[in-house]
């Protein structure tokens, strides 16, 4: 038998070298607030507010990291804190998320048992109604079961952030009945399913969740539920240093250098999650 | 055989009863029967109906009240829902606006984002996720965004598009595209697809490396000749659950524009020309101090959501037919 890989299905050369020529071309659209985050940092004070304003760098610095570094080292309560707040937030919510959204997922698309459409039609509703509005009675609950200025305010909310249960959904749809039933026959329990079987199948869905979830908390303030400075986190910190009058000019070169900070952690995350998408389903995909 | 009558006239009620208790029993062992499915289901259900629907019936409960947020609300009808209808040019204004950006953004955002998805899909793999990494940066880069559109776009004779115009000489004098009106929304519309290749995007990225590998070599066997054959018959069928999500995900996120306009056009722009539903809601919510009247704004910009998605929802189960 003739092996055959789908690229080489049905395709011209010339096909393919119009479409890269055509995807570098929009892609220096695209790339272009990443480039000015970095020429930005990079940029001295003079260059920052030069006029008209130029978008490269011409003398890149490295001083607008050192001031941040000195202004970090003056805050009351110690950046490790803040950066540790972050990570606590970020990974818990994440994993939470991912993993309680999954499970919900799981039975909506794979068992049938009364109220199923329902609920998922509520999750589907629930997207579609405005979030600024709804920050009051959120408060409100959170202040009655007294959640105000801890993290369970932060993160137990985003468990059940209704995008990620649509995804997850979205693609478990795909997986075939009849994979999960001959696991059954073999005797594996639901939970082995969902774990085993189910999870795997779906790997670019949740690594792509991850993406989602990751990017929100990461830059999360904590607004009006934290209020304790040792509780705030990273984002919050940053944004004390550089907001407030003529601090905002003088700051300008700090604030290019915690953008382009902000947005390491986030952009390494997506590099190593899209990777692992590509390569994992790179001869498969969901099939029988 | 005297009992007989008034077996009768009691069996009526009796066998309602029985029946009742049946559709209830039945209910009950149907749920007893999916323990497990609800076990499975309770974490996300618990902490969903307590954070997100009940916000959200509260809101919808203030819609009907005068609710400052200092003092306690007060019941006051559906007054709020017949000013916003007869009493409010600016909602007007900010509806039409809010349809104009979400029928051209919506759409064009959402089969940018497939195509895209689609194209770089086309790529070596060792490149892809470079590419997509570039085409979802908008969406990663945040504040850094409005400040390009904002030289881009600059009234003055330094903004790019100001100097180029005038030096190839179509223009005499500067245009002040993000406080002129006239200029307004044109931008604003370009700025906003170009940021759309967001969460639908990465759903198509993703989905496209779930599809079943051996339908495209049946495809091949069965005369499919091309590429775009293979995406309309093959690609598209497969991926209807995400192109169902990446519908949604367009429908809520073009009919909530407003964030990203206010570092553009400022707050609110000018004569209200690119103000939309949401941008009124925050106006009313954040700065008037009237949530009652904001929470029956953004009931009706629900409403209207969920219309939409009806109509989106039935076009798409028109794919690759």
């Amino acid at each position: 038998m003739k092996i055959l890989r789908p690229s080489n299905l049905s395709r011209s050369v010339g096909g393919d070298l119009l479409n890269l020529f055509f995807l570098v071309l929009c892609g220096f659209l695209m790339a272009l607030p990443l480039l000015y985050t970095i020429f930005q940092a990079l940029k001295p004070l003079d260059e920052i507010f030069i006029f008209p304003p130029r978008f490269y760098v011409r003398n890149p610095t490295l001083d607008n990291f050192v001031q941040l570094l000195v202004m970090m080292g003056e805050s009351w309560v110690p950046f490790s804190r803040y950066f540790f707040n972050t990570i606590f937030v970020t990974v818990a919510g994440t994993f939470g998320h991912v993993i309680i959204a999954s499970m919900a997922a799981f039975v909506l698309s794979k068992h049938k048992f009364p109220g199923r459409n329902l609920f998922f039609s509520v999750v589907i509703l629930a997207l579609m109604f405005s979030y600024h509005v709804t920050q009051i009675p959120n408060y409100l609950i959170m202040a009655r079961i007294n959640w105000v200025d801890t993290y369970l305010a932060l993160i137990v909310p985003y468990f059940s952030y209704p995008l990620g249960l649509f995804l997850m959904k979205q693609f478990m749809e795909q997986i075939p009945d009849s994979l999960l039933e001959s696991a059954r026959i073999d005797g594996a329990g639901e939970f082995r399913i969902f774990w085993q079987i189910v999870m795997p199948s779906v790997k670019p869905a949740w690594l792509t969740l991850i993406i989602f979830i990751f990017q929100q908390l990461w830059t999360m303030q904590g607004g009006v539920y934290i209020y304790s400075e040792q509780l705030k986190t990273l984002s919050y910190a940053f944004s004390q240093i550089l907001i407030g009058g003529a601090i905002t000019i003088a700051r300008a070169g700090v604030s290019g250098a915690v953008g382009l900070l902000m947005m390491i952690p986030p952009i390494v995350l997506f590099i190593i999650t899209q990777s692992n998408i590509m390569e994992t389903m790179a001869t498969s995909g969901i099939k029988e | 055989m005297p009992s007989q009558p008034m077996q009768t006239s009691l069996s009526m009620p009796y066998k309602r009863k029985l029946a009742e208790r049946g559709r209830l029993g039945r209910l009950l062992a149907e749920i007893k029967k999916n323990k497990v499915s609800y076990l499975f289901l309770a974490p996300y259900a618990i902490i969903f109906l307590f954070f997100t629907v009940l916000p959200v019936l509260i809101s919808i409960g203030f819609s009907f009240t005068y609710y400052n947020i200092l003092e306690p609300p007060q019941w006051i009808g559906w007054r709020n829902y017949i000013n916003l209808f007869l009493a409010d040019e600016v909602f007007l204004i900010s509806i039409k606006n809010t349809f104009l950006l979400a029928a051209i953004t919506g759409s064009l955002g959402y089969f940018a984002s497939f195509f895209f998805a689609w194209l770089i899909n086309e790529l070596p793999r060792r490149i892809r996720p470079l590419f997509v990494l570039v085409f979802y940066a908008p969406a990663l880069a945040g504040y850094a965004v409005a400040q390009i559109w904002g030289i881009l776009f600059s009234g003055d004779a330094y903004g790019w598009m100001n100097g180029f115009l005038m030096k190839i000489g179509f223009i005499r004098e500067p245009i002040y595209w993000l406080t002129d009106p006239n200029y307004m929304l044109p931008v604003l519309l370009v700025v906003v697809l170009w940021m759309s290749l967001s969460h639908g995007f990465l759903a198509f990225v993703a989905g496209l490396q779930t599809v079943d590998r051996s339908l495209y070599e049946a495809g091949y066997t069965d005369g499919i000749r091309n590429r775009w054959q293979e995406l309309w018959y093959i690609t598209l069928p497969s991926m209807r659950p995400q192109l169902m999500f990446g519908a949604v995900m367009s429908i809520t996120s073009s009919f909530a524009i407003h964030d990203a306009l206010v570092p553009l056009v400022g707050f609110p722009s000018t004569d209200y020309a690119a103000h939309t539903v949401v941008s009124h809601l925050v106006d009313y919510g954040t700065f008037r101090f009237e949530m009652g009247y904001a929470s029956a704004i953004a009931t009706v910009l629900f409403l209207v959501m969920v219309g939409t998605n009806k109509i989106v929802q039935r076009l798409l189960r028109k794919v690759g037919q």
